[in-house]
């Protein structure tokens, strides 16, 4: 003990690091931590800019004027915004429930080690982690075959199973369910689906919102599909919307001295740099919103899903 | 007669357990079989000079008239420009690898250190929170401080009278900007599994080292690191058969899709992606998709075999 108390000034402080240490600890993962979320509030602040505060200093934390006009612009998008709310909540929402559908009866007889084709069914789903045919057979095969081009099913059906998912589904049945459990409910005469609904499902809730949640987040990011499938504007979910405001401006932006007046006044009517960082503002609003549960889940969820199943 | 009877009435039980067990499987496997065993019929278009589809001669037909060429499809292999985006894919990808670990652990083991728990947490969930926004609004994120008429950066340089640096149009950065980027959406999430397996540790075994008089850099050398070992290999095998992979989403959209930064952001995903939507070249960018895949396979197969011989119980498989 005496070589502890030598080494350690501070004998309450038994097997922890030195103040100093600690400091420094705290200073390195502040300052990282701060990092990861002053970019969306820098964001939030240029959507309140007024234009002529960014036309003087630019974009900065600290606006000369503050205006509500890039929401008021948002607004009058009217229709082109809101149909993009809506495709990106329909997607996310049909998207998500058929998914963790899928998940679940798939993930629930891989758990079940009475069940005869269970390696065989293993090995389907986790083959398709480590080898595949590649985007672009992907992509002929969802296309000319199954007839996914400008419509909602290339926007839901390409995302919805992941191996990965279908592993953390079936830990959390390892490790909440006891076989007894399922024995029992069948000596009772219950049928499987019966017994998966009424009695399996509500032992595994918390695994069936990591899944969910982790599920809805994929869709709500998702931009790839649409980029790969879908051409007609009213199908563009808020993310396809916001890259292409990016891209139509940056096409003017570069091409304006070559089209003169007229590329000019087509800037004008452009969606101005703070809109744009408004509806960047909506996007992220949403996920903000369900960051506590976010947290919560998703962070077990994860864990047990690394974990070797 | 009246023995055998329980015997065969649990068979027919277990038959019908099977059935709808099985039946169970069928929507996520027809989903599988479809989307992703399929296309991988699809790998022989990269040995075919491929005739798109008419209307006379539809999918899959048209892969009959299209003529076999053997190996001509790969040839873009030997151009320079491929080159670059292998050395791009892997190197990013190696680089991310080595520094992602050596970032995420240390973040880990620092926050296991705090004696203030609460703080601890509320730096968890901020550093977690980029990992739930897509690489879109990312590139929104890092434009207001690069945009080259506004950009906070771009005014400041100005301000202060230094020279302004085109950002989207200067390659030299960007290896840099990349690795910034890649490293501030996903420290938080690789942190929060490194933090919970450290969680996971029995304290008695650090009181136990302390007695024995270690010091905290030699618990953990000695207790720390080996726990978080099998969690390391895993994750390892798993990035390095991603070897060959490229986040699409980081090098497409971040960039702004800027062709003078294409030297240093090309990768094997968007260059697939370019080739096909440029080109039209189906059997080229088949046969780019396909060795990126058998690249993948390789490498995780590799990766698996050292570590299964080296120490059997970390193995993926």
């Amino acid at each position: 003990m005496t070589t502890i108390t030598k080494k350690n000034p501070h004998p309450f402080r038994l097997n922890m690091v030195s103040r100093k240490t600690e400091t420094l600890f705290h200073l390195i993962l502040l300052l990282f931590a701060l990092a990861c979320i002053i970019p969306f509030i820098f964001v939030i602040i240029i959507s309140f800019s007024s234009e002529d505060s960014i036309r003087q200093i630019g974009y900065s934390f600290t606006p000369v004027t503050w205006s509500l006009d890039a929401y008021h612009q948002v607004f009058n998008l009217g229709d082109a915004l809101w149909r993009s709310y809506f495709n990106s909540f329909f997607i996310t929402i049909v998207g998500t429930l058929l998914s963790v559908t899928m998940c679940v009866m798939y993930a629930y007889p891989l758990f079940r080690k009475d069940y005869k084709f269970r390696g065989f069914f293993s090995f389907l789903s986790f083959f398709t982690m480590i080898f595949g045919g590649g985007l672009i057979p992907t992509y002929i095969i969802c296309k000319n075959l199954l007839g996914m081009s400008n419509n909602y099913a290339a926007l839901i059906v390409p995302m919805l199973v992941s191996p990965f998912n279908i592993i953390i589904m079936r830990t959390f049945f390892q490790t909440s369910v006891p076989f007894d459990l399922i024995e029992a409910a069948t000596i009772d005469g219950s049928g499987e689906y019966n017994t998966l609904v009424r009695i399996i499902l509500p032992i595994v809730k918390p695994g069936i919102a990591t899944v969910a949640l982790l599920t809805a987040l994929g869709y709500w990011n998702e931009w790839f599909l649409c980029l790969m499938y879908v051409t007609k504007r009213e199908l563009f979910p808020l993310q396809y919307l916001l890259m292409e405001m990016q891209r139509n401006a940056e096409f003017l932006a570069r091409n304006s001295s070559m089209i003169g007046a007229s590329g000019a006044s087509a800037i004008a009517t452009l969606p101005s740099q703070t809109m744009r960082m408004a509806v960047v503002v909506f996007i992220v609003l949403p996920i903000a919103c369900a960051y506590p549960f976010f947290q919560r889940y998703v962070v077990a969820g994860l864990t047990i899903g690394s974990v070797k199943g | 007669m009246t023995v055998n009877k329980p015997v065969s009435l649990r068979h027919s039980r277990s038959g019908s357990k099977t059935f709808w067990l099985t039946t169970m499987m069928l929507p996520a496997t027809i989903w599988l079989l479809l989307i992703r065993y399929l296309p991988m019929f699809g790998i022989m278009m990269s040995f075919l000079d491929y005739k798109l589809p008419t209307r006379k001669v539809p999918f899959p037909l048209n892969l009959l008239e299209s003529p076999w060429v053997g190996l001509k499809n790969f040839q873009f292999l030997f151009t320079s420009e491929s080159l670059t985006m292998i050395r791009n894919t892997i190197g990013y990808n190696a680089l991310w690898i080595v520094l992602g670990l050596l970032i995420s652990v240390s973040f880990a083991i620092m926050m296991s250190e705090l004696t203030r728990k609460f703080l601890a947490k509320t730096y968890q969930t901020m550093m977690f929170f980029p990992y739930f926004l897509s690489w879109v609004v990312v590139s929104y994120f890092l434009f207001a401080f690069l945009d080259p008429t506004n950009g906070m950066i771009v005014r400041a340089q100005r301000a202060a009278g230094v020279n302004v640096i085109d950002w989207y149009n200067s390659p030299g950065y960007w290896p840099y900007i990349l690795t910034i980027c890649s490293m501030w959406k996903n420290t938080g999430y690789s942190t929060v599994l490194y933090l919970s397996a450290i969680t996971g540790i029995d304290r008695s075994q650090y009181e136990a080292a302390a007695v024995d008089g270690a010091t905290k850099w030699q618990q953990m050398i000695h207790i720390t690191l080996p726990h978080l070992k099998p969690m390391i290999i895993i994750l390892l095998i798993m990035n390095i058969g991603k070897i060959f992979n490229a986040d699409f989403g980081l090098f497409w959209s971040v960039p702004m899709n800027s062709a003078p930064l294409f030297p240093v952001t090309q990768v094997v995903d968007t260059y697939v992606y370019r080739a096909y939507t440029s080109t039209g070249n189906v059997g080229m960018s088949t046969a780019a998709g396909f060795l990126q895949n058998l690249v993948g396979f390789i490498c995780i197969m590799i990766a698996n075999g050292v570590v299964r011989r080296l120490d059997a119980d970390s193995s993926l498989f």
